[in-house]
């Protein structure tokens, strides 16, 4: 009621809103929004080309989604979540450890500047040609077997490229360089954000580093941990360029490193339609209930923070 | 008494050298495969093939030269369309996320609330998820093999508009809007002379991660072009791993590597305060 006197008197802006937000809602329902419903449409239909001749489309209800779970995509469903874990265990340990360093007020590190900076790098770096440097890096006769060898840690050369856990191993190196800078750099944002006179509390009441990493660092930056879990695990199912590029689309040892959207990848390079969009629904799905656990944890988190706020 | 102080100091040193001790083997970790590439890039095919060596060659131009000469690689259109397509993706999707975040931040207007959730709610919508159904897309606006749909794509970002509209709420105070619309000033005018530059720090950032996200992309460039002379930086890199590698001139593959990344890396370490800063800010209110 306030708001309708108030516009009586003054000039109404309120179309200006909508004028403004037209580019970007415009470009959204051509480039994403009816791509998105085509998508799910597609899912519903057989349409492939086999050899020459063109297959469908025709209606076929879900059974592409029952063809597609008995496919291989339990198998490349488990190929991605074991390539994500083999970055991520290393990715979260050390950023936590770097950054509790990084904000601990009686270590003082000098030079996180510059540390940071270094750490960061790999994330910029083109996921494409970072792939094709270790492909040519950890090739049979590359640099790196002739460095072990002439160091005398290897007497003939690894091949990382044949054996399955030298690819995934490379992978989740890859992963671990690219992202465990960035972790670090949100969770010391987290932690500084932590109100200090807690830790200086802590600190006269005698506390040692551990129980106070413990008692407070970790349930303070719980919501922000489960963002950063959850974020790169969404990241995680989307992983295509770095495998993509170092076993030249093939997954190689026997596609077990071929992952969901290598799969896509591939369906929507031959075409096959149905089961492109079929797998896109299923990705779709899996991506949502994972995003919706991290809006509940930072909106349960913010009014936790209101709670704390209150009581002072 | 005494003593216990003298055990924390001991107990604080020995933390700090643990902590310089993992810095400096994740530093080398980083730092050593750019080490590689710098001294392989400036080596000759024949002095790559006998073995590692941590001097530079002298080759560096004539690999440089050779891959640009390559016939098979159109490595100089790569460099001008993978730029081209960066930097106009860029600059119109962070247009286009200030833009949408000041309509919502300044205005009143009855879908406010439903704009802001409904953009939120699709910020995590994954671009692989729509791919199938944009490709049909633009197969069907005849824009398949040309630079339009690997700029729209990206166009709306609703990452973008989220660090804008944070850098609003606490940068931009309303009442300098309205002391430019008591000067008679247009909304239009208001919104491009008096918000954008005071949001150029913001748009600073967003402009660097928008051409980096840009420059690296592969997925769907791959999937749109397919004209030689159309192809990005990334398509040619994933063609020379299709290439028979054994065959290849080392020297060039090297050196098409380090064209990829090394520009990147200089902007990067150049600008690294205010990108962390970006990354920062971003992730307090994220």
């Amino acid at each position: 009621m306030a708001g309708k006197e108030k516009n009586k008197n003054k000039v109404s802006y309120a179309k200006w809103g909508y004028i403004f937000l037209v580019p970007f809602f415009v470009i959204y329902i051509i480039f994403s929004l009816i791509p998105l419903i085509s998508t799910f449409y597609n899912s519903l239909f057989e349409n492939y080309r086999s050899g020459l001749t063109q297959i469908g489309p025709t209606f076929v209800g879900l059974q592409n989604f029952v063809t597609i779970f008995q496919s291989d995509l339990p198998k490349y469903f488990g190929n991605t979540l074991i390539l994500w874990v083999l970055g991520f265990i290393p990715q979260i340990t050390i950023s936590l450890l770097l950054a509790i360093w990084f904000t601990d007020l009686k270590l003082r590190l000098k030079a996180t500047g510059f540390f940071k900076t270094v750490i960061y790098l790999p994330n910029v770096i083109m996921a494409a040609s970072f792939a094709m440097l270790f492909f040519a890096l950890f090739s049979d006769e590359g640099p790196i077997n002739d460095l072990l060898i002439s160091m005398g840690i290897l007497g003939v050369p690894f091949r990382f490229m044949s054996s399955v856990w030298g690819t995934r191993g490379l992978i989740g190196l890859m992963n671990f360089m690219m992202w465990f800078g960035n972790t670090t750099i949100m969770l010391m944002a987290a932690i500084m954000g932590v109100d200090k006179a807690l830790f200086e509390a802590a600190e006269i009441d005698g506390a040692k580093s551990f129980q106070i990493f413990t008692k407070i660092t970790i349930p303070t930056i719980k919501p922000i941990f489960i963002y950063v879990l959850i974020t790169s695990l969404v990241g995680g199912l989307q992983m295509f360029d770095v495998p993509q590029v170092l076993t030249n689309g093939k997954g190689t040892p026997d596609r077990t490193s071929t992952t969901l959207i290598m799969f896509l990848n591939n369906h929507l390079y031959s075409k096959n339609y149905g089961m492109a969009g079929a797998l896109s629904v299923i990705l779709f799905i899996v991506t949502g209930i994972l995003s919706l656990i991290v809006f509940s944890t930072l909106t349960g988190g913010f009014q936790h923070k209101k709670k704390a706020g209150e009581k002072k | 008494m005494k003593r216990e102080k003298g055990d924390e100091r001991l107990s604080l040193f020995i933390r700090r050298a643990i902590a310089y001790l993992v810095l400096s083997i994740l530093t080398f970790l980083c730092l050593f495969f750019f080490y590689c590439l710098l001294v392989n890039s400036t080596r000759s095919h024949p002095e790559i093939s006998k073995g590692f060596s941590f001097i530079p060659g002298k080759s560096f131009f004539s690999n440089l030269k050779n891959v640009l000469q390559n016939e098979n690689l159109p490595v100089l259109h790569g460099i001008w369309n993978s730029f081209f397509i960066a930097t106009v993706s860029a600059v119109s999707s962070v247009y286009i996320a200030t833009l949408t975040a000041y309509g919502i931040y300044a205005y009143d207007f009855k879908m406010k609330k439903a704009a802001y959730m409904f953009i939120l709610m699709v910020m995590m919508i994954p671009t692989q998820v729509t791919t199938l159904g944009f490709i049909q897309v633009i197969t069907k606006m005849k824009l398949l093999d040309t630079f339009v749909p690997l700029v729209t794509y990206k166009m709306v970002n609703p990452v973008v508009f989220y660090f804008m509209i944070s850098y609003m709420e606490s940068n931009l105070a309303l009442e300098i809007v309205e002391s430019s619309r008591i000067d008679g000033a247009g909304e239009f005018r208001t919104f491009n002379q008096i918000v954008m530059p005071i949001m150029k720090p913001a748009v600073a950032v967003e402009l660097i991660f928008t051409f980096v996200e840009s420059w690296n992309n592969y997925f769907m460039p791959s999937l749109v072009i397919k004209t030689a002379t159309k192809k990005t930086l990334p398509i040619l890199i994933a063609q020379l791993r299709s290439a028979d590698f054994l065959k290849f001139d080392m020297g060039q593959v090297y050196m098409l590597v380090f064209i990829a990344i090394i520009p990147v890396a200089i902007v990067y370490l150049c600008l690294s305060k205010f990108i962390i800063r970006g990354v920062t800010e971003g992730s307090v209110k994220g």
